[in-house]
């Protein structure tokens, strides 16, 4: 042990022997789950090709840990693979050049120790629109249950939603549901199968055949479960079909390939398309054009809103897909959630337009604290 | 209780994957890898069931001979055939040279691109729709559209040289200030949608499971 810490003493002295370059500054990593120590340094007017990072802890002497670019003026020590940083353990760090030069050694840096963070600092501002937006949520669903009543904007292409479905009845055709490409753990495909639930109810209220082609399994597995449920609750289980609701494929084309034959043999009289489109949209849209069918889309995905606005009769843009549910089911508690959404939105203008004066003005502190990391 | 049991399940997950975003401690980290690890594992078995639909309709509709009944025999061969030619691959058979990589670069990358090449097709005719001049929005459309168009190409710059120029301050002015007030609404119908399922308020998607 003693003999450990004579080497320690005996290295550094040999290290910090000679002429000081210039500062290393060691600390622990803000923000992450532990297990990392971020160097800092300003690098020297003329760096070399290849810095040697070098490491100690209590009772070891410095070993190189890692060789990195000449030109960097930073680095992250984190546990990798069988690279060690533990928690709670003091670290210090030398740079050394590479081909060596005495005077572009750096200092010994500071002892820094790494420690796991329980709160993302960086995102506190992220916290603090979320918080002020759940605290809105929980004030208008209280309103709501007290019998308050907001009056909305009409959005034409929700209203169009039972039109359609109604057209399709009145035509003895089908509503073809398409709920998008992604995933079920796409917010838009999720929106999506919330939706579904109001127009399966509708379907199954009217006896209007219901088809849903589904991009993946998972999303087949809980859209099935949406539609059997709607018309359950009804009371029109006795209507549900199995083939309803169908996997096709998780390859982009291939579905369009499937989904646009069955426009083109089945001719359903409405096409409803919402959730998360991609270059599809059109070929989809476009063949539902050509059949005649009353097309009602709706995506966040903006840059396949010009697409859907062109070839479909209604286009719900962004929130409007997420208000879809509400408006539909008409509940009180989810209307007050639309209200807290807007107030919310109220919020964001002003504090945008505060920002921009303020920057205008050379003040920058509220546009920095909305700045994204 | 067939709705509530999910309903307590999603609002637990969205409410752990909540606080997991913003506490990067691994007591808390730890679980929400683990709950992301879940889901891969989840959606694994959902293949077997879309895999059992996938089969189970296309048979039925061959067996009673429904319409367009052979190109579902083509279907099935098809995904079958597919399916043996990658367990005969093992676990390398995405690796370069490997039948199944074959069969998915001969067969369905070339059917994939021809489905992808009609997009040509259906953008002009849709083009042509939204051109035609009916009302001052769609003029204003169609004088943006033909900027932006001569404006991306070299004869717009031989035109005249600002033709760029406008052509770019569209992209990055009115086009970036509209699609960023669009995405800033959605951000907002996001938050609203996970707080709407976290909180249990939003039940559409589930059965009373009364229904008869």
């Amino acid at each position: 042990m003693k003999a450990a810490a004579w080497f320690f003493v005996l290295f550094l002295g040999i290290l910090s022997s000679t002429a000081h370059a210039f500062p290393l500054q060691a600390a622990d990593t803000r923000n992450d789950g532990g297990q990392s120590i971020t160097l800092s340094w300003t690098a020297p007017p003329k760096p070399p090709e290849q810095w040697i990072v070098y490491r100690a802890e209590p009772g070891r002497a410095f070993a190189p840990i890692d060789t990195i670019g000449g030109d960097l003026a930073g680095y992250q020590d984190k546990a990798e693979g069988t690279h060690q940083v533990q928690d709670g353990t003091p670290y210090q760090y030398r740079l050394v050049p590479l081909p060596d030069d005495a005077a572009l050694r750096s200092d010994v840096s500071p002892a820094a120790t790494p420690s796991a963070s329980f709160f993302d600092t960086a995102k506190l501002n992220v916290f603090i629109v979320i918080t002020i937006f759940l605290v809105l949520v929980l004030y208008y669903i209280r309103q709501s249950e007290r019998g308050k009543v907001w009056s909305f904007r009409s959005i034409a292409g929700l209203t169009a939603i039972e039109e359609a479905i109604g057209r399709s009845t009145e035509m003895g055709k089908g509503v073809l549901y398409i709920p998008g490409v992604q995933d079920i753990d796409d917010i838009q495909t999720i929106a999506s199968m919330i939706i579904l639930g109001n127009v399966a109810r509708m379907t199954a209220k009217y006896e209007t055949p219901l088809m849903v082609p589904t991009p993946s399994p998972a999303v087949y597995t809980v859209a099935d479960e949406v539609v059997k449920g709607a018309y359950s609750d009804v009371g029109r289980i006795d209507a549900y079909r199995a083939d309803q609701v169908r996997y096709i494929t998780t390859e982009q084309f291939a579905y369009v390939a499937a989904v646009n034959g069955m426009m083109l043999r089945d001719r359903p009289a409405a096409n409803l398309l919402l959730g998360a489109f991609f270059a599809e949209s059109l070929l989809l849209a476009e063949t539902g054009h050509e059949i005649g069918a009353i097309q009602i889309a709706g995506t966040a995905n903006v840059h396949q809103l010009p697409f859907f606005v062109v070839a479909c009769d209604y286009t719900l843009i962004g929130e409007e897909y997420y208000a879809a549910s509400a408006y539909l089911s008409k509940d009180a508690k989810l209307l007050g959630s639309l209200k807290a959404s807007d107030t919310v939105k109220i919020l964001l203008i002003v504090t945008i337009v505060a920002g921009v004066l303020l920057l205008t003005f050379g003040q920058p502190t509220l546009a920095e604290f909305f700045a994204t990391q | 209780m067939k709705r509530e049991v999910p309903l307590f399940i999603s609002m637990v997950a969205g409410l752990f994957v909540l606080v997991g975003f913003f506490v990067p401690h691994p007591w808390v980290r730890t679980g929400y890898d683990k709950i992301q690890q879940w889901v891969i594992i989840v959606v694994a078995f959902t293949y077997v069931l879309g895999m059992a639909n996938l089969m189970r309709l296309n048979l039925e509709q061959i067996q009673r001979r429904a319409r367009d009944w052979p190109y579902k025999i083509a279907l099935v061969l098809a995904c079958v055939a597919t399916m043996a030619v990658g367990f005969h691959d093992g676990s390398k058979y995405l690796d370069d040279g490997t039948a199944f990589t074959w069969v998915y670069n001969n067969f369905y990358s070339a059917m994939s691109s021809t489905m992808f090449s009609l997009l040509a097709f259906f953008i002009a005719s849709a083009a042509f729709r939204a051109f035609r001049v009916r009302s001052v929005e769609a003029l204003l459309l169609a004088i943006a559209a033909f900027i932006l168009m001569l404006g991306r190409v070299p004869i717009g710059n031989l035109i005249h040289p600002a033709l760029p120029a406008a052509a770019d301050w569209l992209m990055e002015v009115p086009q970036n200030a509209a699609k960023r007030g669009i995405l800033m609404g959605a951000a907002l119908g996001v938050m609203a949608t996970g707080f709407r399922i976290i909180l249990g308020i939003e039940r559409t998607y589930g059965s009373e499971g009364g229904g008869g």
